[in-house]
């Protein structure tokens, strides 16, 4: 693993320390959202519509409710019913009815595996045959799960109440399109005059799942007064807080959250599905209630990311400079408006400086389960079309593919499609890093490929809130609100460590629930090592300022001729060299005497986060006879900021490398006729395993981002991608195929090799 | 006086389609009071949706952002993550 | 329905728990004896997170029944340290960085372990096609392979 880069003379930052969770989580000690159990505790389980899109017409749920064991029953008509309401508490734009509906499904079912009714019973063998005695009557409707499909006028429609924002004039019928969006710069006609080469191409992609290998799981409880416990793994214990309250119309104040260990989330636990369940369930049997999904009702019910028809048309001179630049995404967004086709439409051409871009983009609803975050949303879809264009472009111009993006790089101050300028950004550091890597120089055999792509995401900063805490031992706490999917407690140790100037042994970075830390933003958009990471070094600072004014107490001197140096109070000007160093462990020893606990607490909207991008190198071998791709060789070059805990960059960069891999090659979701999957486990939805891999080389260039203290970069979203079209050119320069659909199976590759007559 | 930028096509349902506009603020804040004062609706819909671009650098839900006569103000729509 | 008594070795310990019929030696393992390491993430054996050792075995546990348990010595994750000295694969990850969502973690060690038990030098491929049925969407599997392969040069004393 190579770093590039300057680094200044820092102690704990950027080195590898073991992660502070770490002895936990290797031992089975480490708590996640299944493991806690409370004296009387129920289970709750929920009831799933077997149809793909249908009326409720009753619910009759007596014969469960006398089920001896059976402790509380629900359905939509035990939860408040919800206007419908914008709001961002989550990640991302999220109608509070839609989300309700989504929990619990209120007049129709819209997907296979909709919530319709929910139970806890004393056992899971108990509440599984209450669901049995819930009677339904549904009146089947047609569906409709492609993208395309569902924007046909005479689809089925999902919502009687839906008309596409974004169309003048406002249409008068409703429809499956939810929105429709457009981002342009300059003048397109034109560009597309002056350009000696056009390309015009159409791809398609299939909604993948998050596939986190820990299924969803709460325990719920209240109490007689109101008051509320939930302990879940979620990507946010306050977004948790936030949306239980408003779904079951409570007071925030009356629901504390604790937050459990996590089993990876990459977007899919940035919203509820469970918790407002097992809490109205809680409170009807006045018992404590755990709800865990099985890994079907995982797949069957809880959001992917869209599947994708996109177009893009691209204009260029015979020397390489692109002159023009369209595209057309839509994206479906399951059986609710929101999919990630406004960050995709921003995304698609943001590593490139254009004069002349036109992107329009559709969210479209179909009967599929609503649609969630997944590791830079929207982005990755657009990508891979875009790279892909560009790489058949570069063949088309006899150039070489990381040439022609050097020739079209957004740089300092390059205007981007979308709006703003970018400024200190290090994409043409990650295109120099990859030419410059000996992979590029490894010979290459018959059936092998070299694919590049290139990949971008925004970060986002957001609310943190952040304490650092001295103990009397001159040990510290630092509390902060954010669950740790990727090793940010370690980051956060070693920042305040670094500040502090102690070793970052001696700091305990803990993760507080809502009642014991103040609020904080959920884990997401690669933000927390950026902005909880920048309240942590604030409070640390006040902290240290704080330690100065005691020693300048306790040696009877004035506060201003005292600096703080490798951990310890030292005496400046007059006073140099009058006092030994004091460290900080003898200054907390008389915290008490001095003034009191020394602590403090940054409370923060961080602004300025640095967009993050990559340059990636895939190597693969084709076997001509039952197209299977082997991946050989892969390079992920990112521009980081500034690597923390260099072992966790990596980390998420090889991690997303092989999210984005399985999506480029075997994800897919399998529909029977009826609209029912047939692919709910991890058999048959193939993420890649071990023996799919080869190491994966993970290169961090440090471009530091002057607006956080340590210059990092959020990079946890960056690396998924590039993948799919860095496979996809690879495939291209290894059989002369072009895959234009994803994903390039086995199955779909052997078909367009011998269509291709090769 | 700085100049004002609907990025895409979001909010300018609320202009009338006009997608550029001379806007006399110093912060964020009066930005949003003055926007919506002109074109209502636009205030809330910039306040809960969209983050702004001054200069290059994006600001998301930041009242007390400054801005100079001759800034740079792109709207765009809010930004998030997975 | 009356419940059925089992007698089996946990971890070195002599163990018994009552348990229905249809129970796995999983939902045994985490909700009669609160040994909640080993972890479900699918229950079809497809995922490896519940992956234990019985009778120097390794196995999935979510497809053995708890009633066949009975008289089998099985081992689970946390049987692999002894007291608070950590078993080399254990401190491998650790120092490697092989986790960070740390669910699947239990299972892999436990398989990596059985792996070294059975092959004590095992080559890259070995050691990936014996942990393809633990599954991992964190780490992209590097880290892991490393770890692994350097407890086993540890364990053969090198």
């Amino acid at each position: 693993m190579t770093v590039i880069g300057t680094r200044e003379h820092l102690k704990v930052v950027g080195t590898r320390p073991i992660r502070p969770d770490g002895v936990d989580k290797v031992t089975g000690r480490a708590a996640f959202g299944a493991d806690l159990a409370l004296p009387g505790m129920l289970v709750g389980k929920v009831k799933r519509s077997p149809h793909a899109h249908a009326r409720i017409l009753s619910i009759d749920v007596e014969k469960a409710r006398a089920l001896p064991g059976v402790k509380a029953v629900i359905t939509a008509a035990d939860l408040p019913e919800i206007p419908s309401e914008e709001s961002f508490v989550g990640e991302g734009p999220m109608n509070f009815r839609d989300l309700s509906r989504n929990c619990m499904a209120r007049g129709k079912a819209l997907y296979e595996g909709h919530a319709v009714a929910a139970v806890a019973a004393t056992s899971g063998a108990i509440a599984d045959a209450a669901l049995d005695l819930i009677e339904v009557e549904y009146e089947p409707l047609p569906h409709v799960l492609d993208v395309e499909a569902a924007m046909a006028a005479d689809a089925p429609l999902l919502h009687e109440d839906l008309f596409t924002q974004g169309v003048e004039p406002a249409p008068s019928q409703p429809s499956n399109i939810a929105k429709r969006i457009q981002f342009s710069l300059g003048d397109l006609a034109a560009g597309f005059q002056a350009a000696e080469v056009v390309l015009e191409r159409r791809y398609t992609t299939r909604p993948v799942h998050q596939a986190y290998i820990e299924p969803h799981a709460c325990v719920a409880s209240a109490a007689a007064d109101g008051q509320c416990q939930i302990w879940c793994s979620s990507q946010g214990q306050f977004m948790v807080r936030a949306y239980c309250a408003k779904l079951l119309d409570m007071p925030i104040s009356s629901i504390r959250v604790t937050p459990a260990e996590i089993g990876g989330g990459f977007g899919g636990k940035t919203l509820v599905y469970l918790e407002p369940l097992a809490l109205a369930l809680a409170k009807q049997s006045g018992r404590p209630v755990k709800m865990v999904m099985t890994r079907e009702e995982v797949f069957r019910a809880t959001g992917p990311t869209s599947g994708a028809a996109v177009e893009v048309k691209l204009g260029a001179t015979r020397a390489g400079k692109i002159t023009a630049a369209q595209a057309v995404l839509k994206y479906q967004a399951g059986a609710f408006p929101g999919s990630p086709v406004q960050p995709g439409c921003m995304a698609a051409f943001a590593m490139y400086d254009l004069e002349n871009v036109s992107i329009t983009g559709y969210d479209v609803v179909c009967n599929r389960p609503k649609v969630a975050a997944y590791r830079a949303p929207g982005a990755p879809i657009a990508s891979f079309a875009v790279e892909t264009c560009l790489d058949e472009l570069a063949r088309t111009l006899g150039m070489d593919p990381i040439a022609l993006r050097e020739k079209n790089a957004a740089r300092d101050g390059t205007r981007t499609a979308y709006g703003p300028t970018f400024r200190d950004i290090g994409y043409v550091e990650t295109l120099q890093a990859a030419k410059d890597h000996p992979h590029l120089r490894t010979p290459l055999g018959p059936n092998q490929g070299r694919g590049i792509a290139s990949g971008f995401w925004f970060n986002v900063g957001g609310e943190s809130t952040a304490e650092v805490h001295i103990n009397e031992d001159g040990t510290a706490v630092v509390v902060s609100g954010n669950p740790d999917i990727g090793g940010s407690r370690a980051s956060l140790a070693m920042m305040a460590a670094e500040v502090l100037g102690i070793p970052v042994d001696r700091v305990r970075p803990i993760v507080g629930d809502t009642s014991s830390i103040g609020f904080s933003f959920l884990t997401g958009g690669s933000r927390v090592t950026f902005a909880t990471g920048m309240a942590v070094v604030q409070a640390a600072e006040e902290v240290v300022s704080e330690l100065t004014r005691r020693a300048a107490m306790i040696w009877d001197i004035g506060p201003e001729s005292v600096e703080w140096t490798d951990g310890a109070a030292v005496p400046t000007g007059a006073h140099a060299g009058k006092f030994d160093p004091l460290p900080l462990a003898a200054i907390a020893l008389k915290a008490g005497r001095t003034g009191g606990p020394i602590s403090a607490k940054a409370s923060i909207n961080a602004q300025g986060a640095g967009p993050g991008f990559a340059t990636h190198v895939c190597d693969v071998e084709v076997d001509p006879e039952t197209g299977k791709v082997t991946i050989l060789r892969y390079t992920a070059v990112q521009d980081v900021g500034r690597a923390i805990h260099p072992s966790y960059v990596e980390g998420q960069i090889q991690g997303g490398v092989a999210q984005g891999i399985g999506w480029a090659l075997n994800e897919e979701y399998v529909y029977d006729g009826n609209g029912r999957l047939e692919n709910p486990g991890f058999l048959d939805y193939r993420v890649p395993v071990a023996s799919d891999l080869p190491m994966i080389e993970a290169v961090l260039v440090e471009v530091p981002n002057p607006r956080h203290p340590f210059g990092v970069r959020g990079v946890g979203e960056v690396p998924i991608v590039p993948p799919m079209a860095a496979v996809a050119n690879a495939i291209h320069a290894a059989v002369g195929v072009r895959m234009t659909d994803l994903p390039m199976s086995p199955p779909r590759l052997l078909a367009a090799i011998e269509r291709a007559g090769r | 006086m700085p100049r004002v930028v609907l990025s895409g096509s979001a909010g300018r349902q609320f202009t009338g389609g006009q997608a550029e506009i001379q806007v006399e603020a110093d912060t964020v804040r009066r930005l949003i009071l003055e926007l919506d004062r002109r074109f209502p609706g636009l205030g809330k819909q910039v306040e809960e949706g969209m983050a702004i671009a001054i200069d290059g650098e994006i600001f998301q839900d930041a009242y007390s952002a400054p801005l100079r006569p001759d800034s740079e103000i792109f709207l765009i729509p809010r930004i998030a993550g997975g | 329905m009356s419940k059925n008594h089992v007698s089996t070795t946990i971890n070195g310990e002599p163990v018994e728990f009552l348990c229905e019929t249809q129970q796995t030696l999983l939902d045994a393992l985490r909700d009669e004896l609160q040994l909640t390491g080993s972890k479900e993430g699918c229950s079809s054996g497809d995922c490896g997170a519940c992956s234990v050792i019985v009778d120097g075995r390794l196995v999935c546990s979510c497809l053995m029944l708890a009633v066949e348990a009975e008289g089998r010595t099985i081992e689970t994750i946390e049987g692999l340290a002894r007291g608070d000295v950590l078993h080399p694969v254990q401190q491998k990850f650790l120092q490697a960085a092989a986790l960070q969502c740390g669910f699947c973690t239990p299972g892999l060690l436990v398989a990596a372990k059985a792996l070294l038990d059975r092959h004590p030098d095992p080559t890259e491929t070995e050691a990936r096609y014996w942990l393809a049925g633990n599954l991992c969407r964190c780490t992209g599997y590097d880290k892991v392979i490393r770890a692994v392969l350097e407890a086993g040069a540890e364990m053969r004393g090198e």
